[in-house]
């Protein structure tokens, strides 16, 4: 009987959690729309894929064997932010591009800052930004989907941000993935059943990527090229990094509010940011821009939503 | 003679005022892109230094204690309009590609800090050797920081190509690589402190 009983200190109950756990899962729900790409891009997407998560991995080890840190390479978090990266890369890059890409998000996006948990900002879109900043002419030459023989095209926004209608594309093509542009953003369809799956799981809450579409949809909407009320609120919503951004970037733990009042202004702080790029901005996308600047005021959201300590005024 | 040595070397390593005093950043920002452009602010700055160090130190105990702020800024840029006039006669190139940051140097908190926290305390010798290696240090600084940029932002040191095929990395030519390189070489500064300590 003695030894059935045993005393031990609060918390008595345990969630079968880790943070090694659900970084897998994330990159398990995450394997849908790496799929889609590849069979949209055909095969030098998954060369993109492979490399970049192969990258991060290797420099968060080396890192963390240089610094003399605990090795923490299997806990998934470096996988996943290789694979946002590749993710977050058009496919006919070349090979070096999501290798620079991943040691910059695992160095200077997470590393630096003292590792997972510790980071400001996102290290995927840290990366990708740098990329972007470094060498645009290959992050935006996107390649023909369907078509593997690195045929180059515009993404809708970008046709849109030059005036020019872009090639017949009816919803559903781009609700499937079937447009140019980066790797994992494009099939809606795949990003979905990911999205789904974090939901059943309880992984993330409805509050930032709801908040940051919804934003995205009405703004644009009422904001359109012919006047107000007049937007393809679909067509923003459909096309770019918007979903991927929303459902798998935004709603990193480490770099967004914690309470879900915070969360919603978080989501809709991205919503406006990403609009107002996209509609009068430099760049045709500015999903990345948008979750990195809120992620700077992450912080300050934290303090001016803190829930109220029970029983004090 | 063994402690004016110290007093330049000082300048340069223990004091450097990129790396530790983290002083005069905003030419360091603006000027690193090529390593010329870092020689010839670096130069200018040092003759300002030691120029206004001098002055300052001479004139230290007759100028009232309220006013010397203004004053040494006078001092300073006098020696900027010099260093200003110099530069667009014998090298109108450098001038051209240093633009406004060359006269910027009469706020550079650098020569200012230097002005107050030393050369008005000091004789004039100790503040010549002072001024010299704090501009010593400062062109070292940035020799090695616009070196890293132009090597990986522009792939050419001098503007001599360094490598066959290399596809450089333009945010090292913006004023975010030069944050980024700044910020790198600070951390790994002080992890070398660190391990000496």
């Amino acid at each position: 009987m003695k030894d059935k009983l045993s005393v031990g200190t609060s918390p008595h109950l345990h969630k079968d959690e880790s943070v090694s756990r659900i970084m897998w899962l994330v990159v398990l729900s995450l394997a849908p729309a790496g799929i889609a790409g590849v069979l949209i891009f055909g095969l030098s997407a998954l060369r993109v894929i492979i490399l970049g998560v192969v990258s991060a991995v290797f420099s968060e080890g080396i890192i963390q064997l240089l610094t003399k840190k605990r090795i923490t390479v299997l806990d998934g978090s470096a996988f996943l932010t290789g694979l946002l990266l590749a993710y977050n890369l058009p496919a006919h890059v070349p090979f070096w591009l999501p290798i620079v890409g991943s040691l910059f998000a695992v160095a200077i996006g997470k590393q630096v800052f003292g590792g997972l948990g510790q980071n400001i900002f996102n290290p995927a879109l840290v990366g990708r930004v740098f990329l972007m900043a470094s060498w645009p002419k290959y992050m935006t030459s996107f390649t023909r989907p369907m078509n593997y023989d690195a045929i180059t095209c515009a993404t809708p926004l970008a046709a849109l941000k030059e005036g020019r209608a872009f090639e017949n594309l009816s919803s559903w093509d781009l609700f499937l993935g079937l447009r140019g542009g980066c790797i994992g953003e494009v099939c809606i369809l795949a990003l979905l059943l990911g999205a789904l799956f974090l939901f059943y799981k309880k992984y993330i809450s409805w509050h930032i990527p709801l908040t940051y579409i919804a934003t995205v949809g009405l703004f644009t909407y009422i904001f359109g090229q012919q006047g107000l009320f007049s937007g393809d609120w679909l067509l923003h919503v459909l096309t770019g990094g918007l979903i991927l951004g929303a459902f798998f970037m935004a709603t990193d733990y480490v770099t967004s509010p914690l309470t879900y009042k915070g969360q919603v202004i978080f989501g809709i702080g991205c919503g406006l940011l990403t609009a107002i790029i996209r509609l009068w901005g430099g760049y045709p996308e500015g999903v990345s821009y948008a979750i990195l600047m809120m992620n700077a005021a992450a912080p300050i959201i934290d303090r001016f939503t803190k829930n109220r300590v029970y029983g004090k005024r | 003679m063994k402690k004016f040595f110290n007093e330049f070397l000082r300048g340069i390593a223990k004091e450097n005022p990129t790396f530790v005093l983290v002083l005069g950043l905003c030419p360091t920002l603006a000027v690193s892109v090529s390593v010329i452009n870092g020689i010839g602010m670096g130069i200018a700055a040092t003759f300002v230094l030691l120029g206004s160090n001098i002055i300052v130190a001479v004139i230290k105990n007759s100028i009232p204690q309220r006013i010397r702020i203004p004053c040494y800024i006078v001092v300073i840029a006098t020696f900027v309009t010099v260093t200003e006039m110099l530069m667009k006669a014998y090298s109108p190139a450098l001038d051209r590609s240093l633009g406004i940051y060359v006269p910027l140097i009469v706020v550079n908190c650098m020569v200012l800090g230097r002005a107050e926290a030393y050369a008005s305390k000091n004789t004039v010798m100790n503040s010549f050797f002072d001024g010299l290696g704090m501009g010593v240090g400062f062109t070292l600084a940035l020799i090695l920081i616009s070196g890293i940029r132009e090597a990986l932002g522009a792939g050419t040191i001098l503007g001599h190509r360094l490598f066959a095929s290399f596809e450089p990395a333009f945010i090292l030519g913006m004023p975010s690589g030069a944050l980024l390189v700044i910020g790198l070489l600070l951390g790994f500064f002080n992890v070398l402190k660190g391990r000496k300590a």
